[in-house]
């Protein structure tokens, strides 16, 4: 029996609603009495952030489906047509299109916070896990979306990805045919592509949405100093460190979202192929499964595990390697052995780690993206090296790292005045 | 429009190489290059240009008619008598009467369609690629292309760029290739015009939630 919230409204249509729905309750449970840090800094902004780009993401893919055509014939022509026969058609499927680069954008930042400030660890570890969950959801939904437009990079960038599984052993040929329901990529991998994509995978991805805040307002969020501010609670049982989500974050997250939009909106008016990373060249040719474009390229957001795919000189251990490099963030909660959370404390041996891992991931991205020969290979063998470095050797040297004191009190300019 | 078609047909019956990967050097010819999208003259007469020499082989499948004269103000009369060669009507798509099976046998590929190519390609490299003809006695058009080699197609402005002076030749290509960027992208411009709007009220926006934000925690402690 949940407890029973003093009703926060004196409409009475509103309080005739609050004695049928925990609206009051919901309301400060998750904003006005919502506790969290008062001195977050700007890796906190990129959580809502993708919750922001998640909406536009929703809103615009259900209008580009009143237009577009799932089929092989259709999909291609669909897309002009929305470009140039739709009212705003070109400005929804742009936004649609620069979206999926800056969700990706977002959530890797997302990520990073974490890792900087130990958010997986004790007590947060089931938030990350739902969060990686939630990346993984996000990478599958990127990777069936790319198929629509049924573009010839999209439709041979899906081949190269579907055949990936046919690397597994023994059950591989039958499962990537499985996959496409066909014996190479065609009208019956489009169609289920689609159904992936706008039924099955949003709403997986709402619900884990819902599944990582509900069991992130359950033990309360982290910050920049690592420190638990529930720890250090004033005569009202209020923490001291914290203030409330609304109004407080909700008006500094609504500076951030506004410069966020400042740039994805540029980049949706002004660069909406931004050189051929967000809309590939190849892509303003129709899928052609006789025309294989020179260089086959995944989009810029997978690049570093297909880097890490092509500098392993077995096809089928690379693939491997592919779906460990994705796999082992799970792991990070048990893999860090260190107790202190923020990176403002921890020893120099995860600071350098963290560097040459942030460094490794922007490398092999880049490399990804090169033609692989000469340097390129010798330079992506070795970063896959020191990616895999970072999370195999975790447990060593997170063990006896050089820490600092941590302060009683969050870091904030006015607790020292 | 009849020297090119008798082109055409000359070229009909030669059996033509298959372009291989041609070799990319275009800063050379793409020099007097100035593509401007928000001159409505110069994708007028990119149009014209267009119709003329392009459109008896090249398509604009997913472009109509009417579209290109509401967007570049042209009105019907104008539109049915300079630029509609076929006996389309208005709303339809920029259309030809050439058989993909013909232009497969005339060219060894059909020539492509054209709405795309600016997207596909790039504007310099069709630029470069109409500025860079030479003679070759090995082709079987009599011509070769620096730009794109071993192309199957003719160059089909020998006579303007033998006429016209290279500033004329270059001021031809740019209203052309900025016509072809307006088909690849219609809403180019509005595009354009539309962000400075969107963004300029963001800007504005920005001030109040940064205001609003100040206000809300100066109480914060």
């Amino acid at each position: 029996m949940a407890k029973k919230t003093e009703s926060i409204f004196t409409n009475p249509f509103l309080r005739w609603i609050d004695e049928r729905f925990p609206l009051s309750s919901l309301i400060k449970d998750h904003a006005t009495e919502y506790y969290a840090s008062k001195n977050f800094n700007i890796w906190y902004l990129f959580g809502v952030l993708s919750m922001v780009v998640l909406i536009i993401m929703l809103i615009t893919g259900f209008f580009l489906t009143m237009n577009y055509k799932p089929s092989a014939d259709d999909a291609f022509d669909s897309v002009e047509y929305i470009m140039r026969s739709v009212e705003n058609g070109w400005l929804i499927r742009y936004m649609h299109s620069t979206g999926a680069s800056f969700f990706f954008i977002v959530i890797y930042l997302h990520m990073f916070r974490a890792m900087l400030y130990g958010s997986y660890k004790k007590p947060r570890e089931l938030i990350w896990v739902l969060g990686m969950l939630l990346y993984f959801c996000l990478m599958a939904e990127a990777f069936f979306g790319y198929l629509l437009p049924w573009g010839n990079m999209s439709y041979w960038a899906g081949q190269v990805i579907v055949n990936l599984f046919g690397y597994i052993p023994f059950v591989g040929d039958t499962l990537t045919e499985w996959i496409r329901g066909d014996y190479f990529i065609s009208d019956i991998t489009l169609n289920r592509f689609f159904a992936f994509h706008v039924i099955f995978l949003p709403l997986a991805i709402i619900g884990l949405v819902a599944a990582h805040i509900l069991a992130l307002h359950h033990v309360g969020s982290n910050n920049p100093d690592g420190i638990e501010i529930k720890k250090n609670l004033d005569e009202t049982g209020k923490p001291v460190d914290g203030v409330a989500f609304h109004p407080f974050h909700t008006s500094k997250d609504l500076v951030g979202i506004t410069v966020f939009l400042i740039i994805y909106f540029a980049a949706v008016f002004f660069a909406p192929e931004m050189g051929g990373y967000f809309l590939e060249v190849d892509n303003f040719e129709p899928a052609d499964p006789l025309k294989t474009p020179e260089h086959i390229v995944p989009s810029w957001y997978f690049t570093p595990y297909y880097a890490i795919l092509r500098a392993v000189p077995n096809a089928a251990l690379g693939a491997l390697f592919l779906v460990l490099a994705v796999l082992l963030f799970v792991f990070l909660p048990w893999l860090d052995k260190c107790e202190v959370k923020s990176i403002r404390y921890r020893g120099w041996q995860y600071k350098f780690a963290l560097t040459m891992f942030a460094i490794s991931f922007i490398a092999l991205g880049y490399l990804g993206l090169q033609p692989a020969t000469g340097i390129y290979v010798f330079l992506a063998r070795f970063f896959t090296i020191t990616y895999f470095a970072f999370f195999l050797l975790m447990p060593f040297y997170t063990k006896f790292e050089n820490t600092k004191a941590i302060p009683e009190r969050v870091v904030y300019k006015k607790n020292e005045s | 429009m009849k020297k090119m078609l008798l082109i055409c047909f000359l070229l009909a019956f030669i059996p033509s190489l298959s372009s291989a990967a041609g070799s990319m050097d275009l800063d050379e010819y793409i020099e007097g290059m100035n593509v401007k999208t928000s001159d409505v003259k110069s994708l007028q007469r990119g149009a014209r240009n267009f119709f003329n020499y392009c459109s008896g082989c090249h398509t604009l499948q997913y472009m109509r008619y009417n579209q290109i004269a509401e967007d570049l103000g042209i009105n019907e009369d104008q539109l049915m008598q300079n630029l509609i060669f076929t006996d389309s009507s208005p709303q339809n798509l920029v259309m030809n009467n050439m058989l993909k099976e013909d232009g497969d046998r005339w060219f060894g590929k059909a020539p492509p369609d054209l709405t795309l190519v600016t997207r596909r390609k790039s504007p310099e490299y069709v630029y470069g690629f109409l500025n860079s003809f030479y003679m070759d006695n090995n082709s079987p058009t009599g011509v070769n292309n620096y730009v794109q080699e071993a192309s199957s197609m003719p160059h089909v402005l020998w006579d303007i760029q033998d006429r016209y002076t290279d500033q004329e030749y270059s001021q031809f290509l740019n209203d052309t290739v900025g016509f072809l960027v307006y088909a690849g992208e219609p809403i180019i411009e509005k595009r354009k015009s539309m962000g400075v709007w969107v963004i300029g009220f963001l800007l504005i926006f920005l001030i109040f939630s940064y205001a609003l934000y100040k206000d809300i925690w100066r109480e914060v402690k």
